[in-house]
C-alpha cells in the first residue's frame, strides 16, 4: 500500500461498541439455566470499548482529522448506548441488526460489514465484561486477514503507521503496524469521557446506519449457566492474634 | 483425538502457563488415545523439560523473530494440520489471548477462551466451561466444530510432572510475511506476573498513601507473593496501573488472596473471587469484602499487618 498517497487521504477509523450488563448488575439466569435474566438490569456501553477504544477513536478524530465511525451488533433496542457514543464523539454510526449468539456470529458480522469498506483502523476493547472473550477482535483480524494486535495500552499514528504499546505480563511490547489493521483497547490508552449537553443534542442528528445481518453458522453452544458455589461464611481471626491466622491458613487452607 | 498444544517461552525460558497448557493437553489426548505434540517457536534452552509435563511430542519451529499473533496463529494452523489435531490448545495469557480468536477464525474453527474445565466428550461435541460476567457465573459450551481451539485460564490446572521423553523435531515451515514489527520489550526481570502469581498481597486505599506501601512490600517479601491493589489506587497513581485487580483490570486466581484495606465493590470482586482462599483485613466490619473471605481481620491495618508479618516470618523459620 502506497504511505505517500495514504497520508494525504483522511484516515478513517471504525471503533466497535458493544452492550454489557452494568458492572453492578445482579447475575441470575431463567429458562433451565440457559437464558441471562435481563429483567431489571441496567445495560451501558462495555466499559472497555467505551473508556479506552471509543474515547482514543475520538482523540484521533479531534487531533488527525480522521473520520470516526461507530460499529455495534445488536437489536434496536442498542441505539441508546449508540446514542450515546455520538454524543461523546464520532461522525456515525452503524448497527448491524442481529440478536448477537456467540463471539463468532458478532465477528462475522462485522467482518462481512467491513469485507468492501476502505478503513486504516479497527478498535476494539480488550474483551466484554460479561464473556468475557477477548475474542471478537482476533476473529474479525482472522477472516479479513488483517494484523492484529491486542491489549494495547497507548496507539499514536505516525507516518501512515501505527505505534502501540502492548501490554505483556510485566512489561510492554512497542510494535509498529502498518495500516489498515485492528486493535484491541487496554487501560492507559484513554481516559473516561462523560458526554456534554451539546454532544448530547448533537448525536441526536448524526447518522445511525442500520444494515441487515448475514446468516452464520453455529460452531459453539451454550449448555447452560451456573453460579458459582457460595462461600460458606467467613471465619473471624483475633486482630491481637496472627498466629492464629497463620496456623489457619498453614493447616486449615493449606496454602502456605 | 490428536492434539497440538502452545508451549510460549520468554527469552528461552518457558511459561508457568506453558507448562499448565502442556500438562492440560496431554491429559486430554491420554484420555481420548490420542498424540499430545506441544510446538515451541524460536531458541529454547531446554525443550524437552515438556515431555515432563506430557508431550509425547515437540516441535521446534526455527523462528528468530519476536511475538505475532499473526504469524504464531499461521504456524500453529499449519502444524495442527501436518499433526492431524482436531484441538488446539493455548494459554489465556497474553499472547494466547490474542492468538485462539485469530487461530478459529482462520482455520475455521469453533473456540471457547478462558477455559477452567477439563473437557467432556459428547456425541454432538466437545463441552468445556468457562468463567463469565467477569467471574460472577460458569458458562457450560459444547464445541460442535470438528477442529476446536481453546485457551486455558492461567492458575485453574497446577502442571503435573508425569515425566516421558517426547522426541523433539525442528519443522521446516514457511514464516508468513508479517506486518507487524516490534520494536522493542520492556519488562520487569525477575518478577512473577501477576496472573501467575500463586500468592498475591493487595492494598486499597484503606492504606491511606502510597508512602505506607511498605507494610504490604514487607509482607509480601516475607509470604512469597506478589503485589497488587483495588482500582482506586491505581486511579490515583498511588501504584501502576498494571498492578489493579477487578473487573476491568487483571484478573487473577491465586491459590491465597489477602486484601487489605479493601472494600470489596464488585467489581474488584470479579477479579479476584476465583481465588482460593481470600483473607481480608480491614477496619471497617461492615465491609462487603467479608461476604467473599474465607478469613477476615476486623483491625487497624497499620498494627495487624505488621503483627501478621511477624507471626508468618517466626513461621516460616
Amino acid at each position: 500500500m502506497p504511505d505517500k498517497a495514504k497520508n494525504l487521504t483522511i484516515m478513517e477509523v471504525i471503533v466497535c461498541i458493544s452492550k454489557s450488563p452494568d458492572t453492578t448488575a445482579r447475575i441470575a439466569f431463567t429458562d433451565q439455566n440457559t437464558k441471562y435474566d435481563e429483567q431489571g438490569v441496567q445495560f451501558i456501553m462495555n466499559p472497555f470499548d467505551e473508556f479506552y477504544a471509543l474515547v482514543r477513536g475520538v482523540e484521533l478524530q479531534e487531533k488527525e482529522g480522521a473520520q470516526l465511525t461507530f460499529l455495534n451488533v445488536g437489536p434496536a433496542s442498542n441505539d441508546i448506548i449508540i446514542r450515546k457514543a455520538l454524543a461523546i464523539g464520532g461522525n456515525k454510526a452503524v448497527r448491524i441488526d442481529t440478536e448477537p449468539k456467540s463471539a463468532w456470529d458478532v465477528a462475522k458480522q462485522i467482518a462481512s460489514y467491513l469485507k468492501d469498506k476502505t478503513f486504516d483502523l479497527v478498535l476494539f476493547g480488550k474483551e466484554t465484561i460479561d464473556y468475557n472473550g477477548s475474542e471478537v477482535g482476533a476473529m474479525v483480524a482472522g477472516i479479513l486477514d488483517l494484523p492484529f494486535v491486542s491489549n494495547a495500552s497507548k496507539l499514536e499514528f505516525e507516518n501512515g503507521n501505527f505505534i502501540l504499546n502492548r501490554d505483556i505480563e510485566g512489561g510492554i511490547e512497542k510494535i509498529r503496524v502498518a495500516a489498515p489493521c485492528i486493535i484491541s483497547a487496554a487501560k492507559g490508552m484513554a481516559e473516561q469521557r462523560i458526554p456534554n449537553m451539546r454532544g448530547i443534542m448533537m448525536a441526536k442528528t448524526k447518522p445511525l446506519e442500520v444494515v441487515p445481518a448475514v446468516e452464520t453458522e453455529d460452531l459453539v453452544e451454550l449448555v447452560s449457566y451456573s453460579l458459582p458455589v457460595e462461600k460458606s461464611g467467613v471465619k473471624l481471626v483475633d486482630p491481637e492474634n496472627m498466629d492464629e491466622l497463620v496456623r489457619l491458613l498453614s493447616e486449615e487452607a493449606k496454602v502456605i | 483425538m490428536n492434539i497440538l498444544v502452545f508451549a510460549d517461552h520468554i527469552n528461552g525460558q518457558f511459561k508457568k502457563t506453558a507448562f499448565e497448557s502442556v500438562s492440560y493437553a496431554s491429559r486430554v489426548a491420554k484420555s481420548n488415545n490420542g498424540i499430545c505434540t506441544a510446538v515451541v517457536l524460536g531458541k529454547m534452552n531446554d525443550p524437552a523439560k515438556l515431555s515432563g509435563f506430557g508431550a509425547n511430542k515437540i516441535l521446534e519451529v526455527p523462528y528468530d523473530g519476536k511475538f505475532s499473533s499473526n504469524v504464531y496463529s499461521s504456524v500453529l494452523m499449519e502444524l495442527a494440520n501436518r499433526e492431524n489435531a482436531e484441538l488446539v490448545v493455548v494459554s489465556h495469557d497474553l499472547n494466547g489471548k490474542s492468538i485462539a480468536g485469530l487461530l478459529a477464525a482462520k482455520w475455521g474453527a469453533g473456540s471457547v477462551t478462558g477455559v477452567v474445565s477439563m473437557p467432556e466428550f459428547h456425541n454432538d461435541g466437545m463441552d468445556v466451561v468457562k468463567g463469565v460476567f467477569s467471574a460472577k457465573a460458569y458458562a457450560r459450551y459444547r464445541i460442535k466444530s470438528a477442529k476446536k481451539v481453546i485457551s486455558v485460564m492461567p492458575n485453574a490446572f497446577p502442571p503435573e510432572e508425569v515425566g516421558g521423553d517426547a522426541n523433539i523435531e525442528s519443522v521446516n515451515i514457511s514464516i508468513p510475511a508479517d506486518r507487524i514489527e516490534v520494536l522493542s520489550v520492556e519488562r520487569a526481570e525477575g518478577k512473577v506476573p501477576l496472573p501467575e502469581a500463586d500468592i498475591v498481597v493487595s492494598g486499597g486505599r484503606g492504606l491511606k498513601g502510597p508512602e505506607n506501601w511498605h507494610l504490604l512490600e514487607d509482607l509480601a517479601t516475607t509470604i512469597g507473593g506478589v503485589l497488587a491493589c483495588s482500582r482506586p489506587v491505581a486511579d490515583v497513581d498511588w501504584r501502576p496501573h498494571n498492578e489493579h485487580v477487578g473487573q476491568t483490570g487483571i484478573v487473577i486466581r491465586p491459590k491465597l488472596y489477602i486484601a487489605v484495606g479493601i472494600s470489596g465493590a464488585i467489581q474488584h470482586l470479579a477479579g479476584v473471587n476465583n481465588s482460593k482462599v481470600i483473607v481480608v483485613i480491614n477496619k471497617d466490619p461492615e465491609a462487603p469484602f467479608y461476604k467473599a473471605a474465607d478469613y477476615g481481620v476486623v483491625g487497624d491495618l497499620f498494627e495487624v499487618v505488621p503483627r501478621l508479618n511477624e507471626a508468618l516470618k517466626k513461621y516460616l523459620k
